[in-house]
């Protein structure tokens, strides 16, 4: 399931919906949050812009690759847009498979996919009530490189 | 004709969002890069950065890609998204 929506999403009804499948052994999956603090500075807010026609076709192309390299038995990924505050929950991503292995390397694979090549934008407001677009970070790239893609 | 987006701080310091292009124009998304950035220099500066990404109807795509009418071209900075 591929889904980009304002709303918040429930863990415990992803990774149930995740594990009914026949065959599964093993359910990986990651969270991201609003951090409080980005390269030193203090953010009280977060927002995030997208490519409303893409996202979703983006984040599906995402799982489609994931399939091509794992055995993958199920594949969940949520991502927020809009208004968000500290600690809110921004994106999900879980794999089900067989077996532990495939599991982990598929939902770490996504997120590094995801962070480079999906359209979102993050824009942060400081404690200060300043406004500005996040920097991409090198580190993101340097991820995604792991994975003989780029 | 050729639909063009702009995305986050691109379209920020653009200040457009959306603008339509002749098809004829702009056979592909080099040419009409080139066009866009014969507007005035801070087109041709915020459309030079290397980091520039294109999305061909909502698919990333490349400088070489080729248009026709009805085509969907976004141009945004790198993605922070997750």
């Amino acid at each position: 399931m591929i889904k980009v929506q304002t709303e918040d999403f429930n863990q415990q009804v992803q990774y149930d919906r995740l594990r009914q499948a026949s065959h599964t052994g093993a359910v990986v999956t990651f969270t991201g949050l609003v951090r409080d603090i980005n390269q030193g500075e203090k953010i009280s807010a977060l927002t995030l812009e997208h490519y409303p026609a893409m996202t979703e076709k983006a984040l599906a192309d995402i799982v489609e690759q994931a399939k091509l390299r794992w055995s993958i038995i199920n594949a969940t990924v949520i991502h927020r847009v809009g208004e968000l505050q500290l600690l809110d929950q921004i994106v999900f991503v879980g794999v089900a498979s067989l077996h532990r292995g495939d599991a982990f390397a598929a939902c770490e694979f996504i997120m590094d996919y995801l962070k480079t090549q999906a359209p979102f934008w993050k824009k942060e407001t400081n404690s200060v009530g300043e406004s500005y677009w996040v920097d991409a970070r090198e580190s993101d790239q340097t991820a995604l490189s792991k994975w003989d893609i780029v | 004709m050729i639909k063009v987006l702009f995305f986050a701080q691109l379209r920020d310091q653009l200040g457009v969002s959306e603008l339509s292009v002749s098809s004829d124009e702009n056979p592909n998304v080099q040419v009409l890069l080139n066009n866009l950035k014969n507007k005035d220099e801070q087109w041709e500066k915020l459309l030079s950065r290397a980091t520039l990404m294109v999305a061909v109807n909502q698919t990333i795509s490349n400088k070489t890609a080729t248009l026709s009418s009805g085509d969907e071209v976004a141009f945004f900075p790198p993605v922070t998204g997750g």
